[in-house]
């Protein structure tokens, strides 16, 4: 009997259907549920009136963005200078970035733990950033390196020819090209760090708790409703950045980021 | 503006990458509102001389001036020159306007003015309606008028064009051939462009410099170039040629093909080794052959459009590219007759290969790494560098690299009527001169034996 090639999809079909559509349909489901089993809102508005949560969640978005922008701030320049051949002939480099990601994250974590140890540093907030830069960078400089490797080499020239210094070739030509990856990089490192819950409580010695945590400690204790809410809450906000970012990519004509 | 004014001029520059020599010792002045071609193979080191003089690359040694300033410290975003890159190198982010304007815009030009001579520069390209277009949805040849007017709109001194046309179809590169020529003529301004392409460059320039591995063959108006070529390598590049061995018998008389032929050229002194060039045109063939100064067999007749070419094999066994209005079968015997100023005589470059080498003991030899056994002369004691001279035909090229004493690769290759002239590169880098009937490609890796016997060792002049 011939198998027709569509049906070879369909293992990867059931795979997707069990583990990925019925979990977020669960938590759906979950999320709308009130007290009494219809569907409510209610677990909506509990959120919002628990200052605590609610806090959390402002916090969380606060150190996902401080983790963003630094891993921006310090990406970037990796980036650029990895893919300037002048600088980086031997690309050895680029490896020596990507190493780290190799390891698994929750050890890179207890190694970071037990750097700040050793150097008798507090853990707390400034090691919560700290360790998940550490963490992240990686996902932010390959993106960028990328986009700026595969950049057409005569573009920046024809911007100086055309009078432009190197500063102005900079911020004229290469910074807008390099918006994909950009934008690709921050969505790599936004992502995570937003819903990051071991993370957190490994390097803050559980002095200081993310929104992640939260979720878990609901989820733990049994309320499966209100977890479902605040994760539905997290999911939301993840769609929304993806959305956003992906606009401002397909706008660029220069594809090359890695989503 | 006086037009005999230089505005650049380069003077003894050399380029090497990664020990490579790319350009060595070019000197050239290029003057004022001037149509410049640098012409020449690929590899040549034309596009290393445009990326210098537009400040991309730094020179080992020489000096570049232009209007008597030295602009060899001048970083591109200050010299007064603009270019047209190859693949265009448009800003993908920007439409035409903004990409055309971008030069403008950092200069700091009242936008009133970036308009009107981003429209003016629009108009000259024919490309008025484009402004809002992106330009990734224009086609090459839309590109390539965007990125003329990019760098014309900058109103600079001196343009330099890095084969534009390259990418564009026959028929638009014939259209815009026409177009940048009228550009040229309109502006005034001094263009230098680089092409691999004889024909574009025997078009549209005022003058050509031939280049070839690095070094300047020759600089001459098209005409010049095409009639009065100066050695083999310019003949074979440009155009089509017949090139044969020749020798220069007294002045006004030279001898190729078996037979002797009244030319015009003098200075030679007598029996000197030349090298002779006939242009297919140049050649009277005809049907009779009496009042013919030889004959020859048409061997193929091809119909090429406006004229025929043959290929006539000559009564002294050369063969023979004749190009003529009338055709003649393939089979008939023909009347030929080439006129004194249609014989073109060159210098030979070489008459035969001449290696440093050492004696390495008793009848002994070590030439390029290789050794070999010949009769070396008496008093020349083992370890002493000697010249060793071996003719063009001592030298046998083997299928099998691991054959041959040497290997190395057919580098150059050119027809010399009879048999094929080679120029074989060997691993260590060093050229050796072949003749051979033998039919090889370029590229094809070859061994390299040497006869023994007609190796000629010989003291090497003190200076």
């Amino acid at each position: 009997m011939r198998i027709k090639r569509s049906s070879w999809s369909i293992p990867y079909a059931i795979f997707l259907a069990l583990f990925v559509v019925m979990p977020l349909v669960m938590v759906a489901i979950y999320a709308f549920q009130g007290r009494g089993g219809g569907f409510s809102l209610e677990q909506f508005s509990r959120f919002i009136h628990t200052p605590e949560d609610l806090n959390t969640f402002m916090y969380s978005i606060e150190i996902a963005l401080i983790t963003t922008v630094l891993c921006l701030l310090l990406g970037y320049p990796a980036a650029w200078i990895m893919a300037n051949s002048e600088l980086n002939p031997s690309r050895i480099t680029i490896l020596l970035f990507i190493l780290p990601m190799w390891v698994n994250m929750l050890i890179r974590t207890l190694a970071t733990v037990a750097l700040f140890d050793f150097l008798k540093a507090p853990l707390g907030e400034g090691a919560l950033i700290f360790g998940m830069v550490y963490n992240f960078l990686p996902f932010m400089i390959y993106p960028i390196y990328n986009t700026l490797s595969k950049m057409d080499k005569s573009l920046p020239e024809a911007a100086k020819d055309l009078g432009a210094t190197p500063g102005k070739v900079f911020t004229k030509v290469t910074l807008p090209l390099s918006m994909p990856g950009v934008w690709s990089g921050v969505l790599m490192v936004f992502m995570p760090t937003i819903s990051t819950f071991a993370v957190a409580e490994l390097l803050t010695m559980n002095k200081v708790k993310l929104f992640g945590t939260t979720i878990q400690e609901n989820i733990n204790s049994g309320m499966w409703n209100y977890g479902a809410a605040l994760s539905l809450i997290m999911l939301i906000i993840i769609g929304v950045s993806t959305l956003m970012s992906g606009e401002e990519s397909s706008r660029e004509n220069e594809t090359g980021g890695l989503l | 503006m006086n037009k005999d004014e230089v505005i650049i001029n380069i003077e003894h520059l050399s380029k090497a990458f990664d020990g490579k020599a790319v350009l060595k010792d070019i000197s050239l002045y290029i003057k004022k509102g001037e149509f410049v071609t640098l012409l020449g193979p690929s590899g040549c080191g034309k596009t290393t001389l445009l990326r210098i003089l537009g400040g991309f690359t730094v020179p080992d040694a020489g000096v570049v001036t232009m209007e008597g300033r030295d602009i060899s410290g001048v970083p591109p975003y200050e010299r007064p020159l603009n270019t047209v890159f190859q693949r265009y190198a448009l800003f993908p982010h920007l439409d035409v306007y903004d990409n055309i304007a971008f030069g403008l815009k950092l200069a700091k030009v009242p936008r009133e003015e970036i308009d009107a001579r981003v429209r003016k520069v629009l108009k000259m390209v024919s490309m008025s309606d484009y402004e809002d277009r992106d330009v990734d949805s224009l086609s090459g040849g839309q590109q390539q008028r965007v990125a003329i007017a990019r760098a014309l709109v900058n109103q600079p001194k001196v343009l330099l064009l890095d084969e534009p046309l390259s990418a564009l179809d026959h028929k638009m590169r014939l259209d815009m051939q026409i177009e940048l020529k009228e550009m040229h003529r309109k502006l005034g301004i001094t263009f230098i462009y680089v092409t691999h392409d004889q024909e574009e460059a025997l078009t549209l320039s005022d003058t050509i410099v031939v280049m070839n591995e690095g070094r300047i063959q020759q600089i001459g108006t098209p005409t010049d170039i095409y009639n009065e070529p100066v050695n083999s390598f310019v003949a074979d590049f440009i155009g089509e040629s017949n090139i044969f061995n020749g020798t220069m018998i007294k002045d006004k008389l030279v001898s190729f093909m078996g037979h002797e032929f009244e030319c015009v050229d003098e200075g030679f002194g007598t029996n000197t080794p030349v090298d002779v060039v006939i242009r297919p045109e140049d050649v009277y063939i005809m049907a009779q052959t009496e009042g013919a100064q030889f004959t020859g067999k048409v061997r193929t007749c091809t119909f090429k459009g406006v004229h025929y070419e043959m290929f006539v094999d000559t009564d002294s066994g050369y063969e023979l590219m004749i190009q003529d209005y009338n055709a003649f079968e393939p089979g008939t015997t023909v009347g030929l007759l080439i006129r004194p100023f249609d014989i073109q005589v060159m210098k030979k470059e070489r008459v035969c290969n001449s290696f440093e080498a050492e004696v390495v003991g008793e009848g002994k030899v070590s030439i390029l790494g290789a050794e070999f056994e010949c009769s070396v002369p008496e008093g020349l004691e083992s370890g002493e560098t000697v010249t060793a001279e071996l003719p063009f035909n001592a030298v046998e090229l083997l299928d099998h690299p691991e054959d041959g004493v040497l290997t190395g690769y057919v580098h150059f290759i050119l027809y010399k009527g009879n048999h094929y002239h080679l120029t074989v590169r060997t691993d260590e880098g060093a050229d050796i001169y072949v003749d051979t009937n033998d039919i090889w490609d370029k590229g094809d890796l070859v061994g390299i034996n040497f006869a023994p016997a007609a190796l000629k060792i010989s003291r090497r002049d003190e200076n």
